[in-house]
């Protein structure tokens, strides 16, 4: 097993880099720079521009460029930011746990949905409870979080006056005060996210019951003299678990994407907003750093989706 | 027979609900299994054996299934009416059950060992270890090599007649008096098949159990079974005790199915073609009126057609559903 984790973690490696040098080849294609402004502003004459470009380095080519950066970021060096003008990994570090905080709670609220109505809608299909999930389910999921964001705050925010419609990081109580707080306006994001997960993963926890709930093992169960809630609990869950656990490792990608956009929305101060605002302002060294880091963690949630994988599935050995 | 009996089964009617109208699976079942007796219940697939065999521990899908009418009395007491909490404390203690596909009847996530501990520890409740030991046990017992090994094994380590061992051991875990073998050999190499059938049998004389033997292969009931009970879309055609049904056939369906066993003397020394019984059997959806066999039969007659053909006694233990 832990020949496995390291082997999988050498892998990984490899990856990442791939990812790195893409990632690197299409920023430095893309036109502008974070001196473009300095070319609109009159006070700034060509010649300190170009100076600042040489001294940058801009000016190398992209492979002395790419492997100018690798060595930095061994090095822990995570570039500069000359928008906000700090070190890079202060800036990420500022904005992530934001971030993680959000999704996480929102992965588990879609969970904390998702399995308890599917499996109940699967164990009574076609009856009015499985027909109400399935078509709450189905608005669920068609509608993208930008409207429901947005919707949100009209309703709780604007009419109801309940919730604040900016999230801001810098709340200056302090104790349960700041908890409370911080609860508050976390709400809508993390309900925005958590429905929409939750709404898709509903529909398909309830179709991977269905195919479990019917197999030669379940009324194996039964026939023991079972409850059927330990049935359902130990036997089909358990198996139905199996492919929900790869799709919701391979939807984490899809999900941070749409933190990117709900964080815009409620003016989450995460990595996501980070990214918007480093692209508008072509702070290249922030957006390399913040997709890296998306990288990694979308890597990460696979390798820990495949960690689970073999930990539901006996048949998957680890070699 | 009926004094006494463990098990017996009177008029049942399940049926089916589905898209296209009431199947009637099981319309009209009589069957009755004495203490540590085998009974063989044959018949074509689709006539209700499996039904018939898995109504009795209920665990037939209700709906779209639906007990109509009958009754079934396990040790004089009618189950049809019982809850689901009555009948869980029935399965595996005192009825055990075997299924076709051994490939699938055991669930791939748990070792062989927990999945035989959980039943003994559901109805005896035994401590965890007590409960492995047991499942060790009853490994040996059906002939598993290295149970203490194996027991900590998965479903997908082992092959399918060693997975019918399992599911053998696991019903009979915790020692039920009703061992209910649904086709247990039909998914199983011919070779296995034999070895099933020995284990089976001697299960049966160690344990001293009654085995409900339900089957599509006349042969497996000739080797195994004391009484025979032939099944026909949903009804039973005939009921003698084996020597009897082989020697003395009399409906017209069991003759056939007895000539279609295939034969290695006959067929050598005549070079004759193995004999079929000529269409399929009726939809369950709109019975045939009258005998279901008659659009089948060859000696059907007018009268065939007219009434349905109650069993009647043709001699002590023989009973036919056939006006001829």
């Amino acid at each position: 097993m832990s020949q496995y984790l390291i082997r999988r973690l050498l892998v990984a490696i490899p990856s990442l880099l791939g990812i790195s040098v893409v990632l690197f080849t299409v920023l430095a294609l893309a036109p502008g720079d974070p001196f473009e402004e300095l070319a609109t502003n009159p006070a700034v004459p060509p010649e300190v521009r170009a100076a600042l470009r040489a001294k940058f380095g801009l000016d190398d080519p992209i492979f002395v460029r790419y492997f100018r950066w690798l060595a930095a970021m061994l090095n822990g060096d995570w570039g500069y930011s000359f928008v906000s003008r700090m070190d890079v990994d202060t800036l990420i570090l500022q904005r992530l746990p934001t971030t993680l905080v959000i999704i996480g709670s929102s992965q588990v609220l879609a969970l904390l949905i998702a399995l308890p109505v599917g499996v109940f809608a699967a164990t009574r299909p076609y009856s009015v409870f499985d027909q109400i999930a399935n078509t709450l389910a189905f608005i669920g999921f068609s509608l993208p979080t930008f409207f429901t964001g947005i919707l949100l705050i009209l309703i709780f925010s604007i009419h109801l006056e309940w919730l604040p419609f900016v999230y801001r990081a810098d709340i200056e109580a302090t104790g349960w005060r700041w908890l409370w707080e911080h609860v508050r306006q976390s709400i809508m994001p993390i309900a925005v996210l958590g429905l929409f997960q939750g709404a898709a993963w509903t529909r398909f926890v309830r179709s991977a019951v269905l195919d479990v709930i019917r197999l030669d093992y379940v009324t194996t169960a039964r026939a023991k003299g079972l409850p059927e809630r330990r049935v359902i609990t130990r036997h089909v869950v358990r198996n139905a678990l199996i492919p929900v656990v790869t799709l919701v490792a391979l939807q984490m990608p899809a999900v941070f994407g749409g933190a990117i956009v709900t964080e815009q929305i409620f003016r989450v101060p995460g990595i996501g907003s980070l990214l918007i605002s480093a692209i508008l302002a072509n702070d290249t060294p922030v957006i390399m750093a913040v997709t890296f880091v998306f990288a990694c963690l979308v890597v990460f949630f696979n390798l820990l989706a495949d960690i689970l994988y073999g930990w539901l599935d006996p048949r998957i050995s680890y070699r | 027979m009926a004094e006494g009996a463990l098990l017996e089964i009177r008029g049942l009617k399940v049926h089916f609900a589905t898209d296209d109208g009431m199947v009637r699976a099981v319309d009209g079942v009589d069957l009755s299994l004495g203490r540590g007796e085998t009974l063989g219940v044959v018949g074509e697939s689709g006539c209700g054996k499996t039904v018939t065999a898995m109504t009795v521990l209920k665990l037939v899908a209700m709906p779209p299934g639906r007990i109509v009418g009958g009754e079934i009395l396990w040790r004089g007491r009618d189950l049809v009416p019982l809850g689901p909490a009555e009948m869980q404390k029935l399965r595996s203690r005192e009825i055990g059950i075997v299924f076709q596909e051994p490939m699938t009847s055991l669930n791939p996530v748990y070792t062989v060992g927990a999945q035989i501990a959980e039943t003994v520890r559901l109805h005896e409740g035994l401590s965890r270890r007590a409960a492995l030991e047991r499942a060790v046990e009853m490994l040996r017992l059906v002939h598993i090599p290295n149970p203490e090994r194996r027991v900590h094994d998965y479903p997908h380590q082992f092959s399918g007649g060693m997975r019918q061992r399992v599911m053998i051991a696991m019903a009979l875990s915790c020692n039920p008096q009703l061992l209910i073998a649904d086709e247990p050999t039909t998914a199983l190499d011919v070779t296995i098949q034999a070895q099933i059938l020995d284990l089976l049998a001697e299960m049966k004389a160690r344990l001293g159990m009654a085995v409900m033997l339900i089957t599509h292969a006349m042969g497996v009931v000739a080797e195994t079974a004391q009484r025979v009970v032939v099944m026909y879309a949903g009804k039973v055609v005939e009921e003698a005790p084996v020597r009897e049904l082989f020697a003395r056939p009399r409906h017209p369906y069991t003759q056939g199915l007895i000539r279609s066993i295939p034969r290695i003397d006959t067929a050598a020394a005549r070079k004759a073609r193995l004999e079929a019984i000529p269409g399929v059997v009726p939809s369950l959806l709109s019975p045939p009126p009258g005998c279901r066999f008659a659009p089948r039969c060859r000696f059907a007659r007018e009268i065939c057609t007219a009434g349905e053909p109650p069993l009647r006694e043709v001699s002590p233990g023989h009973r036919v559903a056939c006006v001829l």
